[in-house]
């Protein structure tokens, strides 16, 4: 990927106990996740290294506890971390005054999180007024913003009720809509469907998908759900005891997990909706018709190909440049070891 | 290698053991020198003398250039005496130079009524309105004015001064290190403690009432604070700092809004100990019903003293529920309602009433101030009546009081009081490094050697031997009624709801039935005691009952368990830590009583500080009330560490 780096990290820790600056220090900013254990500290975020990119939507994964609110916590400056470096926008974050950080908050930061975080006095388009309020924007302002956030959650006609009176998934809408009203640079997620049954979880992750195909954000999502970040990310971030174990597409994670605990969130994931062609072809080039083309899902073309004799040519922009024969396609929708 | 090996002794032999071993060296002091019963005089540290000497310097002579302290403080109660003064001419005065009424007593009736319905309902609106009818047709209408016009204006001083210092808890650790462990020492040191140097430096009246008033109100306030800032869900705060808020925008905007119901407990927690102190003050000269009402106490016209609490009794308990109702309220935001009129109806309504009873009150005299000729009492006949029973009850109720106190009481006591106070220090000191280590060991010590040292040894045993025996009793009562309502949901509510009612009740009032019944004595102190102190043991008995997770009480099913067995061999020793919390509870009270339990005498550390308030000896009551919370953080520190220890052991949450 090419585009603009949005946030940089790198060499990012997080230990929570007393004074971890000074423990940090004495081993060489280094140290290894024993000695951190047994000097009694938690080591939620050890030497994390990435890229968030200009509109993408980077998932981190994990189980609960590894650290992964930590980490966004991190990026946005909710905890200090205890070491590394941060840019956003070239300019470094750690380095920002409580003042400056206010206004990236008001201006450029957005963050929904997994207990949706209103404020219970507040009617919904109270709340989602909330952040132009506190940046002095005049009431009728922010009250039509606040309209058009509403309007693009699809919540008109609740603006007056109180979070008490919304259901988790209308409650978390009302979220997603604060977390936008100020039009942030970078959207952060904190397990935003987490708390929510599965069929409106499904229903809401629709909804962000529609949501980013209008907005093109930059966004950084967690989750616990392989199948939600494989769903919904363009990257995923696998974290694991404050460790992140492996960054990549959901499609090289499935085909080439770089661990064993990798590999088992990856056994059940549904290859067939996220392996392409291309990453499980040959390179050898066969004749025949109809060529499949490279960026096809490989569930939308198995049963062709499992029903061929032959292999079966895979195009790209018009070239063959491979083939596809039944053994590939079955390793590619059941894993190699299958 | 010696001192390690004394710590592994210490922590290897049983605590009983230990505690034989302490008595017998107690025995062998017992026979050797009388110094180990009640430390001679010229080994006590004059401290007592110290204080009172600083109090009477501070008050008489202490100056600043030319402006003497005594000034700035007679200048200080001056300034706060406006706000009272206009209340009071609010209430129940008029103010006189413009020859303006007093508001008529049905706008204040019709007032609250209206506010009880604003905030609750009907009920509510009812109750409050029967209350308030009941003062004025009783002929205590002006007290009860004066007794309010002290709460009315101590709350908001309190609220506000409880509030800034919460805040500024949650804002500063260096703060909570220095004010955190005041407040519990304030809130473990008795109403009455308070008067006495208030007294010196500001006087008698109601203004030191009114500052002794803040100042004894205002922890609880600080506490909710502190503790509505800090239970916002860290989710909601972290929302408002991606929101953007500063510091003080957080502050304002997002914890206290979201804190509310907790601050407004805060709030009904004030106004409740400041109707308790209010009514206390009158010790120092405060007017109103706490003074009428000790003056019936003293000079026995019971039925005027049941006149007199009961209205007591009614204004704590419309205040509670109107703030309570209140607190509630702030959580259930609903929409508003879009119809103007219908919307601000209370608002209507109550203009709509000040210009009707205006009106009336300017035609009619008897609705502006209802005359005494139009009010009645059954004082006498309540007297008669009182007399009569307590006359015949008496023949009854003497032979077990005097059993009890001869074949009981007084064998405890005399026991109490032979116990040599080094052995206390020791026994102390081991239950407190067994069960919390070694700094509440040493700090429980420090605190049993301040009381010998300062010279309130003796006073101090009689305290504890009041309270222990009447601890003992509430446990009695208390575990088992709690046992019974934790049993029935319909019972739980009636012992409840009487529960609750009882807790709002100033303390001052649970000597009248005492007095009525038992006389004096012992055996009256214990009494009344008891009847104050018993709610928590049976609150916390039905709590930790009800804590005990279900599966456990069905697996204890399945194996067969009578529900005898279940209950003494499951639920119960489940349910201990918060049982002893309760008796923690029950002891705190207990000990608060205590200091009022003087006024129908005693010899203990509360005698001590009612003593000393006419002589205005600040020293031997400052200490005295000190005593007593220093007692109060012994019992408190040992059974918080057990109760701690045990639920780690038992795998409860805290
Ligand atoms: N404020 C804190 N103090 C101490 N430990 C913390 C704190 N916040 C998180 N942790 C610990 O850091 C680890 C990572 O937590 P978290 O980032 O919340 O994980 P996740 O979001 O992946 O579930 C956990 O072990 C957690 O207990
Ligand atoms: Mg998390």
């Amino acid at each position: 990927m090419t585009s603009e780096v949005k946030i940089k990290c790198r060499n990012l820790w997080k230990l929570f106990g007393s004074a971890p600056e000074s423990f940090m220090r004495e081993h060489d900013n280094n140290p290894s996740p024993e000695t951190i254990e047994k000097a009694g500290y938690i080591g939620a975020v050890q030497d994390v290294s990435f890229d968030v990119h200009a509109g993408e939507i980077l998932m981190i994964m994990g189980l609960s506890g590894s650290g992964k609110s930590t980490l966004i916590r991190c990026i946005t400056r909710l905890n200090d971390p205890t070491f590394g470096s941060m840019e956003y926008d070239g300019d470094d974050l750690l380095k920002a005054t409580p003042e400056e950080l206010i206004e990236i908050r008001r201006h450029k930061m957005g963050m929904v999180f997994q207990n949706f975080g209103l404020l219970p006095n507040r009617d919904v388009l109270s709340n989602i007024a909330f952040p132009l309020e506190v940046r002095g924007m005049p009431k009728a302002e922010r009250e039509a913003k606040a309209r058009e956030m509403i309007e693009l959650v699809s919540l008109t006609g609740r603006e007056a009720y109180f979070p008490r009176e919304l259901s988790g998934g209308q409650q978390q809408r009302v979220g997603i809509a604060r977390s936008l009203a100020v039009e942030p640079d970078v959207w952060f997620l904190d397990e935003p469907f987490s708390a929510l049954d599965p069929l409106i979880r499904a229903e809401m992750q629709d909804e962000f998908l529609r949501l980013q195909k209008k907005l093109k954000k930059t966004i950084v999502f967690i989750t616990h759900d392989f199948e939600e970040a494989v769903k919904l990310g363009d990257r995923i971030g696998i974290m694991k005891d404050g460790r992140m174990v492996q960054m990549d597409t959901p499609e090289q994670i499935v085909l080439h997990p770089a661990t064993d605990y990798v590999a088992e969130f990856a056994r059940n994931a549904p290859h067939e909706r996220i392996v392409t062609v291309r990453a499980i072809m040959s390179d050898t080039t066969v004749t025949g018709d109809n060529p499949i083309d490279a960026h096809a899902l490989i569930g939308a073309v198995a049963k062709r190909v499992l029903t061929a004799e032959a292999p079966i040519p895979v195009e790209h922009d018009g070239q063959i440049i491979g083939s596809i024969d039944r053994t590939a396609m079955l390793n590619g929708l059941f894993g190699d070891d299958a | 290698m010696g001192k390690s090996t004394l710590k592994d002794l210490l922590e290897r032999t049983p605590l009983w053991q230990q505690f034989v071993a302490i008595a017998l060296v107690g025995i062998a002091m017992f026979f050797s020198w009388d110094g180990f019963l009640r430390l001679p005089s010229d080994l006590i540290i004059p401290m007592k003398q110290w204080i009172t000497q600083f109090f009477n310097w501070l008050g008489n002579d202490a100056a600043i250039g030319e402006y003497k302290f005594k000034q700035f403080t007679r200048s200080f109660a001056l300034v706060l005496k406006q706000p009272l003064l206009w209340a009071e001419y609010f209430l129940y005065r008029g103010y006189r130079p413009l020859d303006l009424p007093p508001v008529p007593w049905i706008t204040l009736i019709l007032a609250g009524g209206i506010f009880g319905h604003w905030i609750s309902g009907w009920r509510l609106a009812l109750f409050t309105m029967g209350c308030m009818l009941y003062l004025a047709v009783f002929g205590l209408w002006r007290d009860s004015m004066r007794t309010l016009s002290i709460v009315v204006i101590s709350v908001p001083f309190a609220v506000l001064i409880g509030l800034w210092l919460g805040i500024w808890v949650t804002r500063s650790k260096r703060a909570a290190s220095i004010i955190t462990p005041m407040f519990d020492l304030m809130q473990a040191t008795p109403h009455m403690a308070y008067l006495v140097p208030v007294v010196i430096l500001f006087g008698f009246g109601q203004v030191p009432a009114m500052i002794a008033t803040v100042i004894f109100a205002m922890p609880p306030m600080a506490r909710c604070t502190i503790l509505g800032i800090q239970t916002v869900p860290p989710e909601i705060i972290e929302s408002g700092q991606m929101s953007g808020c500063t510091p003080r925008q957080l502050l304002w905007k997002v914890q206290i809004p979201a804190g509310k119901r907790i601050l407004m407990l805060g709030v009904n927690q004030v106004v409740m100990q400041t109707l308790a102190m209010a009514v206390i003050a009158s010790l120092v000269g405060a007017t109103g019903l706490g003074q009428k009402l000790l003056n019936s106490l003293q000079q026995l016209k019971l039925g005027a003293a049941v006149e007199q609490g009961l209205a007591i009794v009614l204004i704590a308990v419309v205040l509670d529920r109107l703030t309570q109702a209140y607190a509630n309220r702030t959580n259930n935001y609903s929409p508003p309602e879009p119809n103007l009129m219908k919307r601000h109806k209370h608002l209507v309504a109550f203009g709509a009433m000040i210009v009707v009873t205006f009106i009336l009150a300017w035609m009619f005299e008897e609705a502006s101030v209802l005359p005494r000729s139009m009010t009645f009492t059954f004082g006498t006949q309540l007297d008669t009546a009182v007399r009569w029973f307590s006359a015949n009850a008496y023949a009854y109720i003497q032979p077990v009081r005097d059993f009890l106190t001869l074949y009981v009481l007084l064998p405890v006591r005399n026991f109490f009081l032979i116990v040599p106070w080094p052995v206390v220090v020791l026994m102390v000191g081991a239950a407190g490094l067994r069960l919390g280590g070694k700094s509440v060991a040493i700090q429980c010590m420090s605190l049993v050697m301040m009381i010998v040292l300062f010279g309130f040894w003796v006073p101090a045993v009689l305290t504890v031997y009041l309270v222990f025996s009447a601890v003992i009793i509430c446990i009695m009562i208390g575990v088992p009624i709690g046992i019974w309502a934790s049993r029935s949901d319909r019972v739980a509510t009636v012992v409840l709801g009487i529960c609750d009612t009882l807790q709002t009740f100033p303390s001052f009032i649970y000597l009248i039935p005492v007095i009525m019944l038992l006389k004096v004595g012992d055996l009256s102190n214990i009494v009344a005691i008891l009847a104050y102190a018993t709610v928590p043991a049976i609150r916390y008995t039905y709590l930790g009952l009800k804590g005990v997770p279900t599966v456990t009480v069905e697996a204890a099913i399945a194996n067969g368990c009578t529900p005898r067995q279940r209950l003494l061999k499951v639920e119960l020793p489940l349910a201990l830590p918060e049982i002893m919390l309760g008796i923690n509870q029950t002891i705190m009270m207990a000990l608060a009583m205590v200091a009022i339990t003087a006024l129908i005498g005693s010899r203990d550390l509360g005698q001590e500080i009612y003593r000393a308030l006419p002589t205005a000896d600040t020293g031997r009551g400052v200490l005295a009330g000190l005593a007593i919370a220093a007692i109060g953080i012994i019992a408190d520190r040992l059974i918080q560490a057990w109760a701690a220890q045990r639920k780690k052991l038992l795998g409860v949450a805290s």
